[in-house]
């Protein structure tokens, strides 16, 4: 088990978010759970994972999310059990989506 | 003209060869106890012989009849087929009765190959394309001796292959006409077939088998094991791809990403219109996946290479879409629909394990000499190709540019994951393709899909369209703008990428309106194998391994 936490500079989240959740700890997929933070130009991730040695790639990785999503003011838990790259950006913007509480 | 001059030692050798045979059967008729014997009777050292081993369909009595032969007799044999599957195949190699080998796709047996061809006890004549290989048997690699499968015979020698004919008529052809000898294992004789697929005429013995010939289900992908990240590229390819194209004919690869794009169909690509506009004609087996989108009215025609196992009941009742005979069975052909798949479909689409920088792609892997199958032959332009249709002359205008002559291009598309299962980058600077070359002494790196080929790759990261692109630099931008954190796609110019993004060459699930919310396995058309059933009427009766309910 590996754990860290890492917090990225991000555009504001804006409207107020909701509690949201996508995915599930099993076997090469992941937790992904987004609430609402302290800082709204920040936005404090934290990764459990089962896999170790891939911290650039998981810094890579929220670093893209941070970037393209307005997730300023979120606090993200991630739970991972060995998820590719293509599963946890799938998992964040699924969650990110979510959070916003508007219908796709 | 010499009169001194033989010109008929074949048909001699056969007389001889059949005569050496007589005693061993009953005319054309040979009981399974003595097909040792007859193999022994009728095989000289040094023959070219075929072992009927199809993508699907296996002589496997024969084969196993083979190992049984003696090396002291049956020896330095060329083997020429299309697949080394059966471990019989590469048995009698390590009996040492076999000193060459041409064939196309070694499957499960590609580790023992590689040991053998290393160790120096084989020698690779070539690794083909199925269509390669039928074309040599042709020219000059034609069978002496061929031993082919078939489902019944009558008592005359007619054969009826039934739904998987496969390579079958391209190897008895070749041979029967050049002096050869066909020996059929058959499951049953019979008094009248239902129809004929091979004359009698040419076929010299047929064996009833013990036990019905193996087929293996090469071709049911398991909805219950498509990932999200899978219905994702799929959703990409249908919108960046197949309506952007509007592409109607094509042929899929085997695996699971092109799978979820078939039960998007129904779907997905509903929802976006798509039906009737893409996806109409198909060169493809019958694929389970495929029941969702030929129930809602998405497919007008399917030619096969083969069958596919628990398919039958379901094609033979839908005779519009699939190549039905007045007996009401499927005949499919290998050699046909290989020779459609490269000149009547306008795309290929399939997947791969990696793709180098200028976009070369290969299944090859240390120690595993796989080969290909006939993805190169659909996969590649067809130089040949001279009739038209909208999304062959949009390929062509975005990737020869402003040329004097105007012309089309076959799209070449490959979609991957960017990490294979143990984070095992499917983007790579160099293919493991060239080891393998080294290590075996082969005279080219075993390239799947060649770099000016391949018009599009495809993963979750996005499309890249590689046909737009206008310099070799552009090409490699494009190529790791979509290789996510691999390596290679870390290694990106980020500004190079963006600016690709906004030509349109890269595009992102975004930049396609496409909500990642959506990309939910709730998407696909069926889920488990028993809505594939439930989908067919009950009519598809999958595998026991595939039932788990």
């Amino acid at each position: 088990m590996e754990r860290f936490e890492i917090t990225l500079p991000a555009r504001a989240a804006g409207a107020a978010r909701q509690t949201a959740l996508a995915g599930v700890v099993s076997s090469g997929n992941l937790e992904v759970l987004v609430e609402a933070g302290q800082d709204p130009a920040t936005c404090a991730i934290e990764v459990n994972t089962s896999a170790h040695g891939f911290r650039e790639i998981w810094e890579a990785v929220l670093a893209d999310f941070a970037e393209r999503y307005p997730a300023g003011g979120l606090r993200i838990a991630i739970n991972d059990a060995g998820a590719t790259p293509a599963v946890v950006s799938l998992r964040l913007s699924q969650a990110f989506e979510d959070s916003t509480g508007e219908d796709s | 003209m010499s009169a001194s001059h033989q010109w008929n030692t074949l048909q001699q050798s056969r007389m001889r060869r059949l005569e050496r045979a007589a005693a061993l059967a009953q005319g054309k008729r040979v009981e399974a106890e003595r097909i040792v014997a007859l193999l022994e009777a009728i095989i000289e050292p040094g023959d070219r012989v075929c072992i009927e081993g199809n993508n699907q369909k296996q002589a496997d009595f024969l084969a196993r009849a083979m190992v049984q032969t003696d090396p002291a007799r049956v020896r330095e044999l060329h083997l020429v087929q299309s697949v080394l599957s059966l471990p019989e195949h590469v048995d009698i190699i390590e009996r040492g009765q076999v000193s060459r080998i041409d064939f196309s796709f070694s499957g499960p047996q590609s580790g023992r190959l590689a040991r053998l061809v290393e160790s120096g006890r084989i020698t690779i004549g070539a690794i083909h394309t199925y269509l390669e290989l039928f074309g040599r048997y042709f020219v000059d690699l034609t069978p002496h001796v061929a031993l082919v499968a078939a489902q019944k015979a009558d008592r005359q020698g007619n054969l009826y292959t039934g739904p998987n004919t496969e390579d079958t008529p391209a190897i008895v052809e070749a041979t029967a006409f050049k002096g050869g000898i066909v020996i059929a294992q058959v499951n049953e004789i019979v008094d009248t077939l239902p129809r004929v697929d091979i004359p009698a005429d040419w076929v010299d013995f047929t064996v009833p088998a013990p036990t019905p010939h193996y087929v293996e289900p090469l071709f049911t992908r398991d909805p219950a094991l498509i990932t999200e990240t899978q219905v994702l590229t799929a959703m990409i390819a249908i919108k960046g791809l197949y309506a952007e194209y509007g592409i109607t004919r094509l042929n899929h690869g085997i695996g699971f990403d092109t799978a979820a794009i078939e039960l998007l169909l129904p779907t997905y690509a509903t929802e976006l219109g798509l039906r009737g506009k893409i996806c109409t004609h198909w060169a493809l087996n019958p694929h389970p996946t495929l029941i969702p989108a030929i129930e809602a009215g998405f497919v007008q025609s399917v030619h096969s290479f083969g069958s596919e196992v628990g398919m039958e009941k379901y094609v033979a009742a839908r005779p519009d879409i699939f190549f039905i005979g007045a007996d009401g069975s499927m005949r499919s052909n290998r050699a046909f629909s290989q020779a459609a798949g490269h000149y009547a479909c306008d795309l290929f689409i399939g997947s791969t394990l990696q793709i180098d920088l200028h976009g070369n792609s290969s299944t090859a892997t240390r120690g595993r000499i796989a080969g290909f199958g006939g993805a190169p032959n659909m996969g590649a332009d067809a130089r040949g190709r001279r009739h038209a249709s909208p999304a062959w002359l949009k390929a062509g205008r975005e990737g020869r540019g402003d040329i004097p002559m105007p012309r089309g291009q076959k799209l070449v598309a490959q979609v991957v994951e960017t990490f294979r299962e143990h984070m095992e980058p499917a983007f790579v600077e160099r293919l493991d393709a060239w080891d393998l070359a080294e290590s075996a002494g082969m005279d080219l790196p075993p390239v799947m899909i060649y770099s000016e080929d391949l018009t599009h790759i495809i993963t979750e990261e996005g499309i890249a369209h590689l046909v737009r692109c206008r310099s070799p630099e552009e090409r490699e931008q494009a190529i790791r703008g979509v290789a996510g954190y691999t390596p290679v796609g870390m290694g990106r110019d980020k500004r190079a990428v963006e600016n690709l993004r906004d030509r349109g060459i890269v595009q992102r699930p975004e930049d396609l309106g496409i909500d990642p919310r959506q990309a939910t396995r709730d998407l696909l058309a069926a889920r488990n194998v028993k809505d594939l059933v439930h989908a067919s009427g009950g009519l598809y009766d999958p595998p026991k391994k595939f039932r788990n309910w």
